[in-house]
């Protein structure tokens, strides 16, 4: 089990240097001197160019670029940490660490994403199983068909009819960001307000992918001979459902949660810019609209690095859960 | 996302078909009747899915406008796409414009069917790009193994671990993409999906018999996987291909609708969308036209879909 997890562990390694050998190369491709982006002064001489250049490592051929990039220069001729000491770089446009930029925004995200995933799980999964128990009935077809509904509506576009509907309209719940900005310490009634729209939104997609995959998964186990076992001695269908066939039922459900993180991070982007919602993916989209590069290469990184724990985290879920899955 | 889940579906017993269980030829043999053809059966399956067939009249449908988009603008609604009218911005709908106009005036009906021409092709290219990358990495690692395999393993898992859409934004911002390049790019992001759904099948299909008995008989790699593994791969591939260019669709609108996507004045509904969020009290109805097109088109390419899988998928049957 140890030994399963660390190897699990040390495969994520090639993945993230993949990943930041595409960032950077992506970065490299670019049209644009960062030079010229890092300082909007015309009259700056060129001296002090090439100074600022050497300071930056950017006289350097590519792959030591790379190199010192990812592990600091270590005979410390620029001022480069590297990527493994946490250092990041410095935004072009706000010049402070992006690491700090990045660390301020995540709970934004998390706590957007994390609402959007329990909505999308409290309700997805309890409407898989009553589907699958009622399968072929009009709740089964009408909940079916909702769930491709959902799949098929973009998601920004949900998102500008709900603020149509009950920002503009009804003026029930605030347009966007994450709090009033003019009260130092929101209650919690107010951040739930807030949050309502950006999470169903986040959410729904999520909800009709757990339901489809929870009804699948609860036709797999609702024949098997466990569940007319417990039929069999006299528990309730409510008891049976409960505790034999959802039970089961959530194993495989373990494996999507990877997914999901992934599809939640990307999501984020779109959503949160129609909400205002200070995170992440607004952080992301801001600096590749003002081409600020060292926070555009940081969020790729932090944004996969966030996808990889996840798939490792469904990948533990997975054996833990399931003592029938072996490992070799 | 783009896998058909191994859904269990209802069994459904399909009625006898209507040609006979066996004939007797003229010498008076009786042999037992040809079994169905594969595609035969798939098709008559399709034509009882009566809901499949709905999506099929209303995919059609946006199709046909889109094609004719010049001809409807000009005898039907008579208008033009990009004529300003400066004294009618934000109107409601009306006679002379069925769906209103927008922030300039522009007859918002007619720059929807124009804009379906961009983003049904940027569907439907990008995902051509795509199925085809997909199907040529997924056969090689499949077919191969081994090494090959594992380094394009290693390049899938990589390339998938980074929020796609982060992928697609910092692209499309930083090099200013044409419609044709971005077609390329979405192709370029898009084939993980096939390449893992094809390399799967190909590892079980690559043990039959005959891919052996091909291989005895010298058929040369290139053949075998043209002739002898890619046919078994089609049905699948269909199901992928019809779900892919609807994903598609909604990550092109996402994208137009940042602002990153296809540039102005060239209209796509998600471009259309892009200005709409300041034009709430003003033109409602510029923000919902283009998402309900959007919607339908990419609801019935699911819909339909859903109902090639029941119809394709062996399993199923």
């Amino acid at each position: 089990m140890i030994a399963y997890l660390i190897r699990r562990l040390l495969q994520a390694i090639p993945t993230l240097i993949g990943i930041t050998v595409i960032s950077f190369a992506i970065m490299q491709l670019a049209p644009g001197d960062p030079i010229q982006l890092l300082t909007f002064n015309p009259d700056m001489t060129e001296a002090s160019r090439t100074k600022l250049r050497q300071q930056l490592c950017l006289d350097r051929p590519m792959p030591e670029q790379y190199l010192i990039w990812v592990l600091g220069d270590f005979r410390g001729e620029c001022a480069m940490r590297g990527l493994i000491r946490g250092d990041f770089g410095t935004s072009f446009y706000d010049k402070r660490p992006v690491l700090e930029m990045i660390a301020e925004r995540i709970p934004a995200t998390l706590e957007l994403s994390a609402v959007a995933l329990a909505f999308g799980l409290l309700i997805g999964l309890p409407l898989g199983v009553s589907s699958a128990i009622r399968r072929g009935t009009w709740f089964d077809n009408a909940s079916r068909f909702s769930a491709v509904v959902f799949d098929a509506i973009p998601s920004f576009w949900f998102g500008l009819i709900l603020i149509l509907i009950f920002s503009t309209r009804l003026g029930w719940l605030p347009v966007g960001g994450r709090a009033p900005l003019n009260v130092a310490d929101p209650s919690l009634l107010d951040r739930l307000r807030h949050l309502a729209m950006p999470a169903l939104v986040l959410g729904v997609g999520w909800l009709a992918l757990f339901s489809r995959y929870m009804r699948a998964e609860t036709l797999e186990v609702i024949g098997q001979d466990y569940v007319r076992t417990a039929r069999a001695k006299g528990l309730t269908e409510w008891q049976v459902h409960v505790w034999y066939t959802a039970r089961n039922a959530l194993v495989p459900i373990a494996t999507l949660l990877g997914p999901a993180i992934a599809g939640l991070i990307s999501g984020a982007v779109v959503i949160e810019r129609i909400f205002s919602w200070p995170g992440l993916g607004r952080l992301t989209f801001d600096a590749v609209v003002q081409r600020d590069y060292p926070i555009v290469m940081a969020s790729v990184i932090v944004g996969s690095v966030l996808v990889i724990a996840g798939n490792l985290l469904s990948d533990f879920l997975y054996v833990i859960i399931d003592p029938r899955v072996r490992l070799e | 996302m783009a896998s058909p889940e191994a859904e269990v579906e209802p069994t459904i017993t399909l009625p006898r078909s209507s040609a006979a269980e066996e004939y007797t030829d003229r010498w008076g043999s009786i042999y037992a009747a040809e079994p169905e053809s594969f595609w035969w059966s798939a098709l008559r399956q399709l034509r009882r899915d009566k809901l499949t067939l709905l999506a099929f009249a209303v995919l059609g449908l946006i199709a046909l406008m889109a094609i004719f988009a010049g001809v409807i603008s000009e005898h039907i609604l008579g208008v033009n796409p990009n004529a300003t009218e400066l004294l009618a911005t934000f109107e409601g709908p009306s006679r002379e414009h069925w769906l209103g106009t927008d922030q300039i005036g522009r007859d918002q009906l007619s720059r929807l069917l124009y804009g379906a021409r961009i983003s049904l092709s940027i569907g439907v290219l990008g995902t051509a790009v795509a199925i085809s990358l997909g199907v040529l990495i997924g056969i090689s690692a499949g077919y191969f193994g081994g090494r090959v395999d594992d380094a394009i393993m290693w390049f899938i898992n990589t390339v998938s671990s980074i929020p796609t859409f982060f992928l697609l934004l910092i692209v499309a911002a930083l090099f200013r993409l044409s419609p044709a390049s971005l077609v390329l790019l979405f192709g370029l992001l898009g084939w993980i999906g096939a390449a893992r759904i094809v390399r799967g099948q190909v590892f079980s299909i690559k043990e039959r018999e005959y891919v052996l008995a091909a291989r005895a008989m010298g058929s040369t790699d290139f053949r075998i996987m043209l002739r002898h593994i890619l046919p078994n791969v089609v049905s699948i591939l269909i199901i992928v291909t019809v779900r892919d260019i609807g994903i598609l669709i909604l990550s092109e609108s996402a994208l137009s609708f940042l602002g990153l996507g296809v540039q102005p004045p060239t209209a796509t509904w998600g471009s259309m969308l892009s200005k709409s969020q300041q034009y709430f009290r003003l033109g409602p109805h510029l923000v919902i036209f283009p998402g309900l097109l959007i919607t339908f088109t990419v609801l019935s390419l699911y819909l339909i879909g859903d109902g090639l899988r029941d119809a394709l998928d062996p399993r199923l049957r």
